[in-house]
C-alpha cells in the first residue's frame, strides 16, 4: 500500500467531482456541464413566452429541421403518436452522482499496483491493450466509464440484427498502414494480397452494392452526387473538383510522402499543404470558383458526415483529407468501405474480446495523479464505479489516457490546477443518433434501398440500414439515423441536444424521415436515441495542423495520450494509430 | 308571348312566364354531374395506366379546375346568341366527354401518346363545362334576383358534384364499367342539349333544326359506341391480361399469379413468367439431369435452392438412389401452394409429399452461411437477377458459400437467364462461377415460353459434359443431352465483369439488357 508520495498520503485520496466541471465559469450551478457524461443537468424549463405545446413542437422541429418541413409537419397541433423507445447510453445514474459532488475515497486495501492503467475503452484504449498484450505486458487494467466497451464505435443487438450506435465503416486500408492491415488479417477479414501487395478484403465484409442513394424532390437517385438535373456547368465543376483531388492524390513531398495519408502522422508536413489548414473548405472551393450548388452540397455532406461540421466550418485541409486520403492513385475510386451490420462495433468487440480479462467496465478514472517516489516516477489513478458505491486505487508506472482529451483538465490533477493551453483548443461537436426498429420497409420511389440513404434537403445525414450487409432484404429491419448538430458554437449545440427529452427527439427523427417515407410512423415499432454530447473532435481551421494539437499528443510525465482527437479528426484509423503509438511509447517501438 | 321580344325586356321574361326556370336548373345539375364523372374517369384511367394515383388525381383535378377557369374567362367573349352557343357547347361536351374513356383505352398501348390524349381531354372537357355555367347564368340573369340566381346555380352545381362522386364508385364503375359510363354520360349530355333546343327555343333567333340534327348525330354515335363497348375494352385489355386468372396472392415476398389458357397453366411471380405447364418439362429436365448425370447418375443428398414450384424436385425424385432433397425457398406461401394447389401439385407429381423432401423457407444465402451437411448435387433455380436482393444470390460470395457445402465429387446446375436476350448477364454468371473456383460448362436449350434459355453446369474439377440421359424423359435423350452443350455464334462469350456483392454487376447488366425488350 505504500505510496510514499506525500500529496497522496497526507491529503485523503478523494476528489470533489463537483469541481471537475467547466461549468464553474457559468453562473448557475444547476447548469454545470458534466465533463465525464453527456447527460443534461436538467431540462431547461420552457420559456413562459411559449404558449402552447403546438408552438413548442413547431419551434423544436424548426430548430432541428428548418422551417418548411417544420411547418408542414405542424398541421397537427399535437405531437403525433410515437413508438416505444428510450434514451440509451450516457450513464445517467453515475452522472447524477458525480454531479452531486460525491467524494471518492479509496480504502487502503483497495489499492493495487499495476504496470499500466489504460483510461478509456474505445478504439484507442482497446488498441493500446492489444499492443501491450502482444508485447507480453499483461500487468495492466483498462478502465471504462460505460458498462460497455467500444466508446463512439459501440453497437447494439436485436433478435433480428446488430446495429451501430456510432462509427459504422472503415475504408479498406492501403498496404502502407501496416498496423491496421495486421489487425484485419488477424480478424480474418483478408483474403490475401494482390500483385502490388495491397490487402484484399473478403467480399462479404465490403459494403454491399448498392451503397448509397439520395432523396431529392420526391424521388431516390443512385449515388451521392445528384446527377439528375445537373447542368453542363455543374458537371464541368464536378470534373474540375475531381481534377483538383487527383492532383492532390498524386502530390508527393521531397521525402516522398503523400499530402494526405492514413494515419495522418504519415502525411507530409510541407508548408504548401499545411497552408490549407488556414482556410475553411468553403473558402477553398471559392478560390477555385467551385460554386455549383450540387458540388457544394456533396462537399458539405462529406464534411458533416465525417466531422459533424459544415463546409463553411471545416478546415480545407480536413475537407480535402476526406477526399484524398482514401484514394490510392489519381483517378482511382476511393478505397472500398469495410462494414458490418453493427458497423465498427464488430471491430471494437473483437478488440475487447482480447482484453476482456483486463477490463473494468463501469469504472471511470476520477483522478489521475502523477507522482514521484524515491526518484521513480509513477501515476496514481483513482477509479469510481458506475453506481458510485465502489472505488479503487491503482499505483501505476504508466497511464495511457485514451479518453477524450478535453477531460484531461478535469481528471489529471496537474492539468486541473494548471491546464495547459492546448487543452482549450479541443472542441467537440454534438450528434444525435437514433435506431429505428421497423416492422417492414417503407415503399420507395426511384432507386431501391441502399446501405446509406441520404436526404438532400435535410440537416441530418439520413440513415444506414443494418440488415443490408447481413443480406436480409425483406421485411423487418433496423435503420440507424445520424444527425450532427453543426451550430457555430459547439456548446450551444450540446445544450440544444441535451435539453431535449426522448419524445422530442423521436419526433424530430420521425418528422425528418417522413420527408422521404410518409408512412414511417406506422412502420416503426421502437425508436431508441443516443445523445452524443462530445461526439467528435472538430477539425476547424488552424487546429489539425497546429502546434497545440501536436503538443497535446506528447506524453506528460508518465501519462501517454491516445485518442482519435489527437489527430484533429475522429476516425478509426487515427484512434487505432494513437492507441498503438501510446503503447509503443511504453513497451518500446518494436517488440 | 312574343310580344315581349323587344329590346328592353329580352328573353328571360318569357322564360319566367313559361315557368321553365326550375327545369333549367336541372340542366345545371346534369352538366355538373357529367363534368365530374369525366374527370373521375380520367383520374381512374390515369392511375390505372400510369400508376401513382395521388399524383394522377391531383394533376387531373388541377387541370380540370383551371380549365373551368379558362372556360369561364372565354365566356366573356361571347356576346350574342347565348342560348345557341350554350346548346352547341353542350353537344360538344357530349361528344368529347362521351368518347373520353374509349379514346383513352385505345391509346393505352403507347404511353406518351396516352398522356397527351389524357390531358387534352381533361383540358377540353373542363373548358367547355367552364363555358356553360356563365352562359346559363347570363341567360337567367333577368329572371331572378342576382342573389337567388347565384345561390341556385351554385347549389345545383354542387349537388351535381355530390351525385357524381357517389354514383361513380358505387354504381357506375361496378355496373357499367369505365367505357360505358363515359358513353352513357355523353348520351345524357347530348339528350339534355337536344331538350334545351325546345326549352330555350324562345330565346333563339332563326332555325334550331341544325342544332337538333347535330345533337341527334352525336347521340347516334354514342349509342353505337355503347353497343361496341365490349369489343373495344377487350381490344385494349388483351395486352394486359392475356389469360384467365385462376389464382392470385400477394405474399410478404412477391405477387403470385396463376393463369389458365388452352395450352395449360402459367405461374407468374411479380409479373414474370416462371413456367408454362405446356413446356416446363423441357426447362426442368434441362435444369436437373445434366448435373445428375455428370455426377454419375447416383445422387444421394440433393440441395435445391429456389424452385418452390416443386418441378425440379419432381425430376430429382426419378433417381432411386436419392436419400434426401433439401429445398430452400424464401416464400412459404409459394411452397405451400405447390404442395396443396391441385393443378400445381399434380404437375409436380406431389413431390412435396415425398418423405425424403424437406422444405426450408429462408433466404438461401443466410441459410447457406449456417448449413452443415455436404450435398452431392445442387440445383439452383432462382428468379432472374432483376433486383439487388436476387443479385446477391449470383455472386462469388454466394458460390463460395455453396462450394463449402458440396462434396468433392458434386455437380451443380444453375438457371442462368437467356444467353440470347441477356448475353452479358449470362456470361457474367459463368465468369462469376469460375471466379469462385468452379469448372463450368455452359449449356442452353429452347423453351418455347421463354425462348433460348441458358444454364451452367459446374463442378469442383475440370470435367467432360455428360453424354447420356436417363431413360423415360419427355425431352432429353442421349442425343439431346449432347446437344445441350453445343455452342452457337449469337450466344458466344462476351467480355464481362465478375459479379460481387460490392459491385452487383449482374443486376446492372440484366437491367440494361432486358430494358431493350420492354
Ligand atoms: C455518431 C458517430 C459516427 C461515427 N462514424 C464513424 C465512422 O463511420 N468511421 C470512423 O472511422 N469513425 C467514426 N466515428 C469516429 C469514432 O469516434 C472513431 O472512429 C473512434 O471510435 C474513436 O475512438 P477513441 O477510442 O479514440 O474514442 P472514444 O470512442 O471517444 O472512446 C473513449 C472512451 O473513453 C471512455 N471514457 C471517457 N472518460 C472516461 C473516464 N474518465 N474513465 C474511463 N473511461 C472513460 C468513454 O466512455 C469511451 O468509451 C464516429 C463517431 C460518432 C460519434
Amino acid at each position: 500500500m505504500p505510496s510514499k508520495e506525500p500529496s497522496s498520503q497526507l491529503k485523503p485520496t478523494t476528489v470533489d467531482l463537483n469541481k471537475i466541471s467547466p461549468g464553474a465559469k457559468e453562473s448557475s450551478p444547476s447548469k454545470l456541464e458534466n465533463p465525464l457524461l453527456d447527460s443534461p443537468p436538467l431540462p431547461i424549463s420552457p420559456s413562459p413566452l411559449l404558449p402552447s405545446a403546438s408552438l413548442t413542437r413547431r419551434e423544436l422541429l424548426a430548430a432541428f429541421l428548418g422551417l418548411p418541413v417544420a411547418l408542414a409537419a405542424c398541421s397537427a397541433t399535437k405531437t403525433p403518436s410515437l413508438p416505444q423507445g428510450e434514451i440509451v447510453g450516457a450513464s445517467n445514474d453515475t452522472g447524477h452522482r458525480l454531479r452531486d459532488g460525491q467524494h471518492v475515497e479509496v480504502a487502503a486495501d483497495h489499492w493495487q499496483r499495476v504496470k499500466v492503467v489504460i483510461v478509456g475503452g474505445g478504439v484507442a484504449g482497446l488498441a493500446a491493450a492489444r499492443k501491450l498484450l502482444q508485447a507480453g505486458v499483461d500487468d495492466f487494467v483498462l478502465l471504462e466509464l460505460e458498462r460497455e466497451a467500444g466508446g463512439t464505435a459501440r453497437s447494439g443487438t436485436s433478435p433480428l440484427v446488430a446495429y451501430p450506435w456510432g462509427a459504422h465503416y472503415l475504408p479498406a486500408p492501403m498496404k502502407e498502414n501496416v498496423a491496421l492491415v495486421g489487425l484485419l488479417e488477424e480478424m480474418g477479414l483478408l483474403e490475401g494480397k494482390d500483385q502490388d501487395g495491397e490487402p484484399i478484403v473478403a467480399e462479404q465484409f465490403l459494403c454491399r452494392d448498392p451503397e448509397e442513394r439520395i432523396f431529392f424532390k420526391g424521388r431516390w437517385y443512385e449515388g451521392l452526387y445528384l446527377r439528375a438535373g445537373a447542368t453542363s456547368d455543374d458537371l464541368a465543376q464536378f470534373d474540375r473538383f475531381n481534377n483538383e483531388v487527383k492532383k492532390l492524390v498524386a502530390w508527393r513531398d521531397a521525402k516522398g510522402r503523400r499530402a494526405f495519408a492514413l494515419p495522418i502522422a504519415n502525411s507530409s508536413d510541407d508548408a504548401e499543404i499545411n497552408q490549407l489548414d488556414r482556410l475553411t473548405m468553403g473558402e477553398w472551393l471559392n478560390r477555385h470558383s467551385l460554386t455549383s450548388p450540387r458540388l457544394r452540397w456533396l462537399v458539405d455532406y462529406a464534411c458533416r458526415d465525417d466531422y459533424g461540421m459544415t463546409v463553411e466550418q471545416t478546415s480545407a485541409w480536413a475537407g480535402l483529407f476526406y477526399f484524398c486520403s482514401r484514394v490510392k492513385k489519381p483517378g482511382d475510386d476511393a478505397e472500398p468501405l469495410i462494414t458490418f451490420p453493427e458497423g465498427n462495433g464488430r471491430l471494437v468487440n473483437y478488440l475487447f474480446d482480447k482484453a476482456k480479462a483486463k477490463a473494468r467496465l463501469g469504472f471511470a478514472a476520477a483522478e489521475i495523479i502523477p507522482i514521484e517516489t524515491n526518484g521513480r516516477a509513477g501515476v496514481d489513478v483513482i477509479a469510481v464505479s458506475h453506481d458510485g458505491e465502489t472505488s479503487r486505487g491503482f499505483h501505476a508506472e504508466r497511464v495511457i489516457f485514451a479518453a477524450p482529451h478535453f477531460l484531461s483538465r478535469f481528471v489529471i490533477r496537474d492539468y486541473r490546477d494548471q491546464p495547459p493551453a492546448h487543452v482549450a483548443e479541443f472542441e467537440y461537436g454534438a450528434w444525435l443518433v437514433a435506431n429505428l426498429f421497423l416492422r417492414d420497409r417503407p415503399k420507395d420511389k426511384g432507386f431501391p434501398l441502399c446501405w446509406d440513404n441520404v436526404f438532400y434537403d435535410s440537416d441530418s445525414l439520413g440513415y444506414v440500414v443494418a440488415t443490408h450487409q447481413r443480406g436480409i432484404d425483406r421485411g423487418a429491419t433496423v435503420f440507424t439515423y445520424y444527425y450532427p448538430l453543426c451550430d457555430e458554437d459547439p456548446k450551444q449545440a450540446r445544450q440544444r441536444l441535451l435539453d431535449k427529452d426522448w419524445a422530442q427527439l423521436a419526433d424530430v427523427v420521425l418528422t425528418d424521415m417522413s420527408r422521404a417515407h410518409t408512412e414511417i410512423r406506422s412502420l416503426v415499432e421502437r425508436l431508441d436515441v443516443m445523445r452524443w454530447g462530445h461526439a467528435m473532435i472538430r477539425p476547424r481551421p488552424n487546429f489539425v495542423r497546429s502546434a497545440a494539437r501536436r503538443e497535446a499528443a506528447k506524453a506528460y510525465r508518465n501519462i501517454h495520450f491516445a485518442h482519435t482527437d489527437l489527430s484533429g479528426v475522429a476516425l478509426f484509423e487515427e484512434a487505432f494509430y494513437h492507441g498503438n503509438r501510446a503503447a509503443e511509447e511504453i513497451v518500446g517501438g518494436k517488440q | 308571348m312574343f310580344v315581349l321580344h323587344d329590346a328592353f325586356f329580352p328573353v328571360p321574361c318569357s322564360l319566367t312566364k313559361m315557368n321553365r326556370t326550375p327545369i333549367i336548373f336541372l340542366n345545371v345539375l346534369v352538366i355538373a354531374t357529367c363534368g365530374l364523372v369525366y374527370e373521375l374517369l380520367a383520374g381512374t384511367l390515369a392511375s390505372y395506366v400510369l400508376g401513382d394515383s395521388v399524383t394522377q388525381f391531383s394533376l387531373i383535378i388541377g387541370i380540370y379546375l383551371s380549365a373551368l377557369g379558362i372556360g369561364a374567362w372565354l365566356s366573356g367573349f361571347i356576346d350574342t346568341g347565348l342560348a345557341r352557343r350554350f346548346i352547341e357547347v353542350e353537344i360538344a361536351v357530349a361528344l368529347l366527354g362521351g368518347f373520353s374513356a374509349p379514346l383513352l383505352f385505345l391509346s393505352f398501348a403507347r404511353l406518351s401518346y396516352f398522356q397527351v390524349v389524357l390531358y387534352a381531354i381533361v383540358l377540353g372537357v373542363g373548358t367547355l363545362v367552364g363555358l356553360e355555367l356563365p352562359l346559363l347564368m347570363r341567360l337567367l340573369k333577368d329572371t331572378l334576383a342576382f342573389k337567388d340566381l347565384v345561390s341556385r346555380v351554385l347549389t345545383f352545381d354542387y349537388i351535381g358534384a355530390l351525385v357524381a362522386s357517389l354514383l361513380f364508385p358505387l354504381f357506375l364503375v361496378p355496373k357499367l364499367g369505365l367505357v360505358r359510363t363515359s358513353l352513357a354520360f355523353g348520351l345524357l349530355n347530348a339528350a339534355v342539349g337536344l331538350w334545351a333546343t325546345w326549352l330555350l327555343a324562345p330565346l333563339m333567333k332563326g332555325k334550331v333544326t341544325g342544332l337538333r340534327l347535330r345533337a341527334v348525330a352525336v347521340m347516334v354515335l354514342l349509342v353505337m359506341g355503347f353497343i361496341k363497348a365490349d369489343s373495344l375494352t377487350k381490344l385494349a385489355e388483351e395486352d394486359l391480361f392475356a389469360d384467365e386468372i385462376i389464382y392470385t396472392k400477394t405474399t410478404a415476398y412477391q405477387r403470385i399469379v396463376i393463369t389458365r389458357s388452352r395450352a395449360g397453366f402459367q405461374l407468374f411471380l411479380n409479373g414474370h413468367l416462371q413456367f408454362s405447364s405446356a413446356d416446363e418439362y423441357r426447362y426442368h429436365e434441362a435444369l436437373v439431369h445434366p448435373a445428375m448425370m455428370a455426377a454419375g447418375g447416383k445422387p444421394h443428398r440433393v440441395l435445391v435452392l429456389g424452385g418452390g414450384d416443386g418441378l425440379a424436385v419432381r425430376e430429382i425424385l426419378r433417381y432411386p438412389t436419392v436419400e434426401s432433397v433439401t429445398l430452400v425457398d424464401l416464400d412459404p406461401a409459394m411452397t405451400k401452394l405447390s404442395a396443396a394447389f391441385p393443378p400445381l401439385a399434380e404437375l409436380n407429381k406431389h413431390s412435396f409429399a415425398d418423405p425424403r423432401v424437406q422444405v426450408i423457407n429462408q433466404d438461401a444465402m443466410i441459410w447457406l452461411e449456417n448449413a452443415v451437411a455436404p450435398f452431392d448435387i445442387a440445383i439452383i433455380d432462382f428468379p432472374d437477377p432483376n433486383t439487388f436482393a436476387l443479385g446477391k444470390l449470383y455472386t462469388t460470395r454466394f458460390y463460395k458459400l455453396l462450394k463449402a457445402r458440396l462434396t468433392p465429387e458434386a455437380a451443380l446446375a444453375i438457371q442462368s437467364t437467356s444467353p440470347l436476350f441477356a448475353r452479358q448477364s449470362y456470361w457474367c454468371i459463368m465468369k462469376t462461377l469460375e471466379a469462385a473456383g468452379f469448372a463450368v460448362r455452359p449449356y442452353q436449350t429452347a423453351v418455347p415460353s421463354f425462348g433460348v434459355w441458358g444454364f451452367a453446369l459446374a463442378r469442383l474439377q475440370d470435367f467432360a459434359p455428360p453424354t447420356v440421359a436417363p431413360s423415360g424423359l419427355r425431352f432429353l435423350d442421349d442425343r439431346a443431352m449432347q446437344g445441350l452443350f453445343a455452342s452457337s455464334t449469337d450466344t458466344s462469350p462476351v467480355p464481362v465483369e465478375v459479379n460481387r456483392l460490392d459491385n452487383q454487376a449482374l443486376v446492372r447488366y440484366y437491367e440494361s439488357e432486358w430494358k431493350r425488350y420492354e
